[in-house]
C-alpha cells in the first residue's frame, strides 16, 4: 500500500517537474524520442522483422544483385522493398541488422566511457596528489587529440598486436574499448570538479571523524550530484560514439564486413557508387543520420532542461 | 528637499505593474506601484529581496529583462513618458539623462577595457566631445570619485582597482554625461562594510553637488536612515508605505514597516528584544486575497482578509492599510499561524 | 609576461614528450622493427648483429633519448609497408594535407564565427532558430556521409566537380605541390574542403552562439547599455571581444583537429595526403608511420596552442598583468 501511494508521489512530482514540462512543451523533443526508441525498437527485433537475413550467404542469389528500390523504377521486386546490393543481399534487412550492431557498440562504448570516466575522476578527486596530476596530464593531452584519432590508434596498436584473422573476431570489442578509451576524459573533468567541490564540506570531514569511509560518503554524495551532468554527456557522447563506430567501419577499420554496422555498408556501398546505384550507399546513410539526429536531439534538450554548466 | 509638492517632479510613475509570463500563468512582481522624485531628491526604496524594488528600478531604465514586461502603468521623466519609447530613443535618454549603479563592482565593469575607454565611451555616446576633451572629462570625473593618481589610474584595467574603487568608478561612469536621476541598486551590498559608507557618503555628496536625484534602492534600513530624503517600503510588489524618511523610522504606520523598524537593532533605545516578523514575504504565485501582509499581521481584520488596501494618508506618510481608513480594519481575525511544511 | 611564456613552451616541450613516450613505446614494442626489415631465412645470429648495430639491445631509455633526437631530424625509420624512408613519406604528402585544411579552416572560420555572432544576439529570430535547427543536422551527419552525399550530386549527378584525387591541376613548386595554381586544382579541391569543414562549421557556429549568449547575460553588458551605449558599441564593442577568448581556444583546437579528421576526407575523396598514408598503416600496423604521424599531429597542436596563448595575452589585459596566472574562459 506504501509503495502505491509512493509510486503516486513519485508519479505526481515527475509530472509537475520542471524536466517533464519542458519535455511535454517541445514537440521538436517528442517527436526524436519516439524516431529514437522506434529505432531501437526496430534494431532489437530485427531478427523478427527483417524479411531476409543478409549475411547467410546461403540465402543469397547474385541474380537478385542491384535490384533498385521498388519506388525508384519498374524493375524493383516487393521481395527487396530498398533493393539489393552487388551481392544481392537485401538493403532493408541489411540496414536493420547494421542499425543494431551500430547501436550496440554506441552503447556499450558509452558505459566503458562513463564507468572509466566516473571511477577516474572520483580517484583523482579523491586522492589528489601525484595520481590526480598524472590523471590530468593525460587527460589533457588526450584531449588535444580528436577522438576518432586515440580510436584509430588504439585499433591500429591493437592489430599489430594480433592476427588479422583474431582481430576480425574481436573487432566488436576492440571498437568499443577504442571508443570508450576515446571519450572517458570529460567524465572525468565532471566527476572530479564535483568531488573537489563536496570534499572540503564539512559532513565529508565529519564522517571521517565519526570512522565512516570518507570515500564512501563522498560516492554517495558525489554520484547523485553528477547524475544530470553525466547523463547529458552521456546522451551528447552516444551521438558522437555512433558516428565514430561509423567513421571507423567507413575507413575500414572497424566491423568487418561479415558482421556489418551502418559504417560499414556505407563503406561496401561507396565502393559501387560510381556506377549510380545511390541506394546501397544512401539508405544506410539517412538512417544513420537520423539516428544521431534524434539523439542529439534529445542530448541538446536534455542539456538545456537540466542546464548544469556545461561546455 | 522635501519639496515634491512645490516643484514638478523629475520622476513620475504611476500604477506601475510589471507582469512575468510564466508556465503557471502570469505573475505579478510589481502592482499598481506609484511614486515621485523631485529634482535633487533621494528616494530611498526598502524591501525583502522579491519584494519587486530591482524591477521597478529596471523598468525606469527601459532594462527589463524579457520576459518581464511593463503591463499598466507609466512612467515619466521631466513629462516626458518614456515608459513605451523605441529603443533608441530611450538608449538615448540612459545615461545621458538616467544613470545606473548596479550591485557588483566586480562584475559591472567590462574586463577588456581600459576604465579609462569606457568613460570616454560613455562620454561620446552621449555628449559632443572631442577624443582629447572627454578624456580630460573622464579625469576630472575619476579625480571626482576620489580616485587617487587619477592620471595613471585612468589606463588601469578593471580587474587592477580594489571593489571599493571600481564601486567609484562605476559611480563615475554613471555620472558621465550629467544625468538628472541615477537608479543605485543596491550599490553597497557587494562591498566590504568599512567601504560601503564611504561610498553611500560619496554618493550623497556627488548628487548634492550636481543636484541629481537618485532612486537608492537596498534592503539596509541603515543606509536609507542616513542617505535617504523619502522612502517606500515594497512588500509582495506593492508600497506598503511611503513618506518623509524620519517619519517611517520613527513613526511607522503599516505594520509591516514597523515590523521591519523594530527589527532593527539601535544603540540609543535599551529594548527587550528585537522584533521578528514571523513567517516569509509570500511567494508571487501565492498571494493571499485582501492585503497581501494579512497572514503575517498581528492587526488583521476581516476586512483586510478581502479587502485591498490602497496608499492612504497616514500620519505624515502614506500607507496602504485599513488601519487607517475611517471604516477600520473590520472585526479582528487571529493572526495565521506559520504552518510548519 | 615572459615568465609565462616560458612556462607555456615548457609545458609544451612535457606534452611533446609524452606524445613521444606513447610513439616510442608503439616504435619499439608493438611488432618486431627487425622483423620488418629482414626476410624469412635471416638466422637468429645475423638478426641479433643487426639488433646491436641498430640499437636496439641498448637501455630503453638511452633508446627513447635516440629515437627522440632522430625525430627531431624528422627521421622515423623505414615504412614496414613500402620500405621508403617514413620522413620522407610524409613530406611528400604533407601539401596535400596542408591545402586541403587551410581551404576547410578558412571555410570554417569565414561562414562559422559570423552565423554563431548573428544567432547569438538574435536568438528568437526566426531565421538564428533555422540555422540553429540546420547545424543540428549538421552535427549529426558523420563527415564522412556529408562527403559521400556531396560526390553523389556534385560529381556523379551533376558532373560538375571532380570526385578523385588533387586533380590533374597540381603545379609542382619543386618542394612542394599545390593546388591554387590551376582552375583545375581549386576544382578539385571544393567537395573536400566542404566535406572537412561542414562539421566543424556547425560546431564553431554553436559555439559562437552559445559563447555570445552567455556574455550577453553578463552584468558589464548590461551595464554597458545602462550607460546608453549603441547596441553596435554593445554587441561588436564589448561582447564580441569577450566572446574572443573561448573562440580562439576551441578555433585552434579545430584547426588541429581539422588536420586529423582530413584522415577522413582524404579516404572519401582518394586526396593524397598524410591522413591517407595514416589509415593505410593503421590497416597494415605500419608502426613506424603511425608512430611518425603521431608526433607530427602533437607537435602541431603544441604549436597551435602556443599560438593560442599569445593571443589571449593580445586579447585579455587581466593576463598581461597577472603573468598569466589563470587561463580565462575557455575549458
Amino acid at each position: 500500500m506504501w509503495a502505491d501511494t509512493d509510486v503516486k508521489a513519485w508519479l505526481a512530482r515527475a509530472a509537475d517537474s520542471d524536466v517533464w514540462w519542458s519535455f511535454k512543451s517541445s514537440t521538436l523533443t517528442i517527436v526524436a524520442a519516439g524516431a529514437t526508441l522506434l529505432i531501437i525498437a526496430i534494431a532489437l527485433l530485427s531478427p523478427l522483422l527483417a524479411p531476409h537475413t543478409p549475411f547467410d550467404p546461403a540465402t543469397l542469389s547474385l541474380s537478385d544483385g542491384l535490384k533498385p528500390p521498388v519506388f525508384w523504377s519498374a524493375d524493383g521486386d516487393w521481395t527487396f522493398p530498398l533493393g539489393t546490393d552487388d551481392q544481392g543481399r537485401d538493403v532493408l534487412s541489411s540496414i536493420m541488422y547494421g542499425t543494431r550492431l551500430s547501436l550496440l557498440v554506441g552503447f556499450a562504448s558509452v558505459v566503458v566511457a562513463m564507468v572509466l570516466g566516473i571511477t577516474l575522476g572520483l580517484l583523482s578527486g579523491y586522492l589528489g596528489g601525484m595520481l590526480d596530476a598524472v590523471i590530468m596530464r593525460v587527460a589533457d593531452v588526450q584531449l588535444t587529440f580528436p577522438a576518432i584519432l586515440v580510436a584509430l590508434l588504439i585499433d591500429g596498436v591493437v592489430r599489430g598486436l594480433i592476427s588479422v584473422q583474431r582481430h576480425d573476431e574481436i573487432a566488436i570489442y576492440v571498437i568499443v574499448g577504442a571508443i570508450g578509451l576515446s571519450f572517458w576524459v570529460q567524465y572525468a573533468r565532471t566527476v572530479r570538479s564535483s568531488v573537489l567541490v563536496e570534499k572540503n564540506k564539512e559532513y565529508v570531514q565529519a564522517a571521517r571523524v565519526i570512522g565512516l569511509s570518507p570515500l564512501l560518503i563522498m560516492v554517495r554524495h558525489v554520484l547523485p550530484n553528477v547524475t544530470g551532468p553525466v547523463l547529458v554527456i552521456a546522451t551528447l557522447n552516444l551521438g558522437l560514439a555512433i558516428i565514430s563506430e561509423a567513421t571507423l567501419s567507413f575507413l575500414g577499420v572497424g566491423l568487418p564486413s561479415t558482421e556489418p554496422s551502418l559504417g560499414t555498408l556505407i563503406r561496401l556501398g561507396n565502393e559501387v557508387l560510381q556506377s549510380g546505384d545511390w541506394w546501397i550507399t544512401v539508405f544506410p546513410g539517412a538512417t544513420l543520420a537520423a539516428l544521431v539526429l534524434a539523439v542529439n536531439l534529445l542530448g541538446d534538450w536534455l542539456r538545456d532542461a537540466l542546464n548544469p554548466k556545461l561546455r | 528637499m522635501m519639496t515634491a509638492s512645490n516643484n514638478p517632479p523629475l520622476l513620475e510613475v504611476r500604477n506601475l505593474r510589471i507582469e512575468f509570463p510564466t508556465r503557471r500563468g502570469t505573475l505579478l512582481a510589481v502592482d499598481d506601484v506609484s511614486f515621485d522624485i523631485a529634482p535633487g531628491e533621494v528616494l530611498g526604496v526598502v524591501g525583502e529581496s522579491g519584494a519587486g524594488k530591482s524591477l521597478t528600478g529596471n523598468a525606469i531604465i527601459g532594462l527589463l529583462e524579457p520576459p518581464g514586461r511593463i503591463a499598466a502603468g507609466e512612467i515619466r521623466l521631466e513629462g516626458r513618458r518614456i515608459d513605451n519609447l523605441p529603443y533608441e530613443e530611450m538608449r538615448k535618454i540612459r545615461g545621458a539623462r538616467i544613470g545606473a549603479i548596479f550591485q557588483d563592482p566586480l562584475t559591472s565593469l567590462n574586463p577588456l577595457y581600459s576604465v579609462g575607454r569606457q568613460l570616454v565611451e560613455t562620454i561620446q555616446t552621449h555628449l559632443p566631445l572631442s577624443a582629447a576633451k572627454a578624456r580630460q572629462r573622464a579625469l576630472d570625473l575619476l579625480k571626482e570619485v576620489g580616485i587617487p593618481a587619477a592620471e595613471q589610474r585612468l589606463d588601469h584595467y578593471p580587474h587592477q582597482f580594489s571593489g571599493g574603487m571600481r564601486q567609484r568608478v562605476v559611480i563615475a561612469l554613471a555620472l558621465c554625461a550629467g544625468p538628472r536621476l541615477i537608479v543605485a541598486d543596491e550599490p553597497t551590498t557587494a562591498l566590504d562594510v568599512s567601504i560601503q559608507a564611504q561610498i553611500i557618503a560619496l554618493l550623497k555628496r556627488l548628487c548634492r553637488e550636481h543636484g541629481t536625484a537618485v532612486m537608492l534602492v537596498t534592503h539596509d534600513m541603515g543606509v536609507i536612515a542616513e542617505t535617504a530624503d523619502r522612502v517606500a517600503v515594497m512588500y509582495a510588489g506593492r508600497v506598503a508605505e511611503i513618506g518623509p524618511v524620519r517619519d517611517v523610522i520613527k513613526h511607522a504606520q503599516h505594520p509591516y514597516t514597523k515590523g521591519l523598524m523594530g527589527s532593527i537593532p539601535s544603540l540609543g533605545v535599551r529594548s527587550e528584544r528585537l522584533v521578528q516578523i514571523d513567517g516569509a514575504m509570500p511567494r508571487l504565485t501565492e498571494i493571499p486575497n485582501g492585503c497581501a501582509f494579512n497572514p503575517r499581521c498581528l492587526a488583521r481584520g476581516e476586512r483586510c482578509l478581502v479587502e485591498r488596501p490602497n496608499l492612504m494618508a497616514a500620519g505624515a506618510s502614506r500607507a496602504a492599510c485599513w488601519l487607517h481608513d475611517k471604516a477600520g480594519v473590520g472585526a479582528p481575525v487571529a493572526k495565521q499561524e506559520p504552518v510548519d511544511a | 609576461m615572459l615568465a609565462f611564456i616560458l612556462r607555456r613552451i615548457l609545458q609544451s616541450i612535457a606534452v611533446l614528450l609524452t606524445v613521444g613516450v606513447v610513439a616510442f613505446s608503439l616504435f619499439r614494442y608493438v611488432g618486431d622493427p627487425i622483423n620488418a626489415m629482414v626476410g624469412q631465412d635471416t638466422s637468429m645470429e645475423e638478426r641479433a648483429a643487426l639488433r646491436d648495430k641498430l640499437g636496439l639491445s641498448d637501455p630503453a631509455p638511452l633508446q627513447f633519448l635516440r629515437f627522440i633526437g632522430n625525430a627531431a631530424q624528422g627521421k622515423f625509420g623505414l615504412s614496414y609497408r613500402t620500405s621508403e624512408p617514413v620522413g620522407r613519406l610524409i613530406l611528400e604528402r604533407m601539401p596535400a594535407t596542408l591545402e586541403l585544411s587551410i581551404c576547410a579552416s578558412l571555410f570554417v572560420m569565414v561562414l562559422g564565427i559570423p552565423m554563431g555572432v548573428y544567432t547569438g544576439l538574435y536568438p528568437r529570430h526566426w531565421s538564428s532558430r533555422l540555422l540553429q535547427a540546420v547545424s543540428l543536422v549538421g552535427v549529426s551527419l558523420p563527415p564522412f556521409l556529408i562527403g559521400i552525399l556531396l560526390i553523389l550530386l556534385f560529381a556523379v549527378v551533376l558532373r560538375w566537380l571532380p570526385s578523385f584525387g588533387r586533380g590533374s591541376g597540381t603545379v609542382n613548386l619543386g618542394w612542394w605541390t599545390t593546388n591554387f595554381l590551376s582552375w583545375e586544382g581549386i576544382k578539385a579541391l571544393i567537395l573536400p574542403s566542404i566535406t572537412l569543414g561542414l562539421f566543424q562549421l556547425t560546431l564553431i557556429m554553436r559555439l559562437v552562439r552559445s559563447e555570445m549568449l552567455e556574455v550577453m547575460r553578463t552584468d558589464y553588458i548590461k551595464f554597458a547599455r545602462a550607460r546608453g551605449l549603441t547596441n553596435r558599441a554593445v554587441n561588436f564593442g564589448h561582447a564580441l571581444k569577450n566572446t574572443l577568448m573561448p573562440v580562439i581556444t576551441v578555433a585552434g583546437l579545430q584547426l588541429g583537429a581539422l588536420i586529423a579528421f582530413a584522415i577522413v576526407t582524404e579516404t572519401v575523396f582518394a586526396w593524397p595526403g598524410v591522413g591517407q598514408l595514416f589509415i593505410q598503416s593503421v590497416q597494415f600496423s605500419d608502426i613506424p608511420v603511425m608512430a611518425a604521424y603521431l608526433m607530427l599531429i602533437g607537435f602541431l597542436f603544441v604549436i597551435i596552442n602556443l599560438v593560442v596563448d599569445l593571443l589571449y595575452f593580445v586579447v585579455d589585459p587581466r593576463l598581461r598583468s597577472q603573468g598569466g596566472a589563470a587561463r580565462v574562459g575557455g575549458h
